[in-house]
């Protein structure tokens, strides 16, 4: 990266039409670009496999948080029925798997649930208000109906003109350098 | 948001063989409509000016809420004794209402999520409304069992939380699993509602005009930017939050009618509630969501993304449903025939011929005889009579309610100790005004929040097909 390169976040470039960025994105992972993302309306059917990205970690989250409910439930119900204040109802076992088992249950996908969705936020580094994309002019059409591609400066295969060129040949349209 | 990535590219042989004939697929979308109609049209009802009959509208519905506060109020102040509550029948309306609003919520959860795992591309663009649906009956729900603890400034107790009295809850009890039940069904849906309603909050925000506007919807969209590596973890939580609101929205329902099912009383101590009550709630849910799009698709002409085809789809759930409802009731007379059990035999004969026959063959003629009318295209097509058939199914799912709570605690094992159950004016207040509560909720979310899953709608269109020529 040289000098002039310092404020520049990087290289954007516009496409109109599913298939273009489908095929653009593809380019762009076989040339081994790493710092680079295609922002678009909605999700593309086969866009992770086109940008060669593995698997979201938000499951891991998930499991996280449903094992800590299921944990959460069967220590709640011992804890309170039958450590804390043991209830004696009808003679039977202060505390079984049996008669808790909707606590746990309810606790399990209530835990799980909150792992997915505070995991998928803090994935995506979510909330994050500031960022040189919504400078860009052209970006505000990318949640109607624009499709971008943006090489980061980042990468170290990054440089602005031949990063420009780049996205010439994949058959951009508008391509504009963003400031940081 | 399915993942299913098509890589159909080589055509089988047998295929050129056999020839199979091409089975046209219904249109999601009508007209042909492009991502920038759509982005315009859901916009466009948040964006344009507060339309008259939406104020109008508005204002009837906070005078209608205020019949719930009233009645709230003349509770707390006064007592339980203003309710119909008395000895034998101890679950009157309070219980109905809040059995009959849960089950209103269910259809918003099967639409947003199992219709999701069943992929079923129609749900799109109705899953939105429905989940808000979902939210709002749930409050409505809630207000009910809330009051009926009495005092409700101990309402908390019923919470799992340190108290003066150095006790906790009993988690032996039904209604324990209910306050769990139906706070995480709350959470859960309210947590994959929002997340869903993300990225369209980000097109809404990067429309926006007025400062206010910006300053409202940026909050509300955390940033959004829809970079795939965003969508790509953002495609996996929906999927996840759908594979846990499925057993989650089975579980609320199967857990209300434990409250009732896990008591001896004859006619509630049945091992069908749970699958009958889900299903009665799925169609009572449907209805519910016809009854609130039918007119919204006119009022803001939706016909494009709601066409016949939603419509149909919807009718013949309802229709299922309502069937599988009607095999119900006949299976609780032939069990309890069967069971031998003289008090069990006496509750359904005195269900269908009893004090309570006038609400029986009211509930039976909504829920089993009107929605058969939706085996007939005509009546599919004819969307008055639809919206007319669904208030039918409503009025009918709060009836099946009614008959289970109050026919079966009316008249149980000691005659000498019978009763008959009406409500005070105070019950039928409060009841009333949950449907301006649910109005008011419902009309800010139409004015404020995007209406239809941009997104989604614009996945399913044809020309999002990344391989479509």
């Amino acid at each position: 990266m040289n000098e002039r390169n310092e404020r520049i976040f990087g290289v954007a470039c516009t496409f109109r039409k599913p298939a273009d960025v489908f095929h653009a994105a593809e380019k762009v992972r076989d040339a081994g670009w790493t710092r680079w993302d295609v922002h678009t309306p909605f999700p593309i059917h086969g866009m992770d496999q086109a940008m060669g990205l593995p698997r979201s970690k938000v499951p891991r989250l998930t499991l996280l948080g449903g094992v800590t409910g299921f944990i959460t439930g069967c220590l709640l119900t011992w804890y309170m029925n039958s450590y804390d204040y043991p209830l004696i109802v009808g003679g039977k076992p202060y505390w079984s798997a049996i008669y808790p088992f909707p606590i746990m249950y309810e606790c399990t996908i209530l835990f799980a649930a909150f792992g997915t969705f505070f995991g998928q936020f803090i994935l995506n580094r979510l909330p994050h208000h500031h960022h040189p994309l919504f400078e860009l002019p052209n970006f505000a059409r990318v949640s109607d109906d624009t499709f971008m591609v943006v090489l980061e400066a980042h990468d170290p295969k990054f440089h602005v003109d031949d990063s420009r060129n780049f996205l010439q040949s994949l058959g951009g349209q508008e391509i504009t350098v963003i400031r940081d | 948001m399915a993942h299913a990535h098509d890589s159909s590219s080589e055509r089988p042989a047998i295929l050129d063989k056999v020839r199979p004939a091409e089975l046209p697929r219904p249109k999601l979308i009508l007209n042909d409509r492009g991502f920038h109609w759509i982005t315009d049209k859901v916009c466009g009802i948040v964006e344009e000016p507060t339309p008259l009959w939406w104020k109008v509208l508005f204002g009837v519905a906070l005078f209608i809420a205020s019949f719930t506060g009233l009645g709230l109020f003349y509770l707390v102040s006064t007592g339980t004794g203003t309710w119909g509550l008395r000895s034998p029948v101890g679950w009157g309306w309070a219980i109905v209402n809040f059995v009959f609003w849960v089950g209103i919520g269910h259809a918003g959860t099967l639409i947003s999520a199992i219709l999701c795992l069943l992929r079923q591309k129609w749900r799109t663009s109705i899953n939105r409304a429905a989940e808000a649906m979902t939210i709002f009956a749930v409050m409505c729900a809630g207000i009910f069992p809330l009051f009926h603890v009495g005092r409700v400034w101990f309402g908390w107790w019923l919470f799992p939380l340190p108290n003066q009295n150095g006790i906790w809850p009993q988690f032996r009890s039904p209604l324990e699993w209910d306050v769990f039940a139906v706070s995480t069904y709350f959470t859960v849906s309210t947590l994959f509602w929002y997340m869903g309603m993300v990225p369209d909050l980000g097109a809404i925000r990067d429309r926006a005009k007025t400062w206010w506007r910006k300053a409202f919807y940026s909050v509300l969209a955390l940033g959004w930017r829809g970079g795939n590596r965003q969508w790509s973890n953002f495609e996996m939580a929906y999927l996840l939050l759908a594979g846990l609101s499925t057993p989650l929205v089975l579980s609320v329902h199967t857990i209300v009618s434990f409250d009732f099912a896990v008591s001896n009383v004859p006619g509630w101590h049945t091992t069908i509630f749970p699958p009958y009550f889900v299903a009665g709630a799925i169609f009572s849910g449907f209805a519910m969501v016809l009854t609130l799009m039918l007119p919204l698709r006119a009022i803001y002409r939706l016909h494009d993304v709601i066409n016949q085809y939603h419509i149909d789809n919807m009718c013949k759930i309802i229709l299922a449903t309502g069937t599988m409802v009607g095999y119900a009731y006949a299976t609780e007379f032939f069990i309890a025939a069967y069971s031998g059990n003289v008090y069990e035999k006496f509750a359904f004969i005195n269900r269908a011929f009893g004090q309570y026959s006038w609400a029986y063959w009211i509930m039976v003629s909504c829920n089993v005889i009107t929605p058969q009318l939706f085996w007939f295209k005509k009546v599919r097509e004819n969307h008055s009579l639809v919206w007319i058939i669904c208030i039918f199914v409503n009025v009918g799912m709060w009836f099946e309610r009614f008959v289970i709570t109050c026919t079966s605690l009316a008249n149980d094992y000691l005659p000498s100790s019978w009763g008959y159950y009406s409500p005070t004016i105070v019950d039928i207040f409060t009841f009333f005004g949950t449907f301006g509560f649910f109005s008011v909720l419902f009309l800010l979310f139409i004015r404020f929040l995007p209406l239809l899953p941009m997104a989604e709608i614009k996945m399913v269109a044809p020309q999002a097909d990344p391989h479509a020529h």
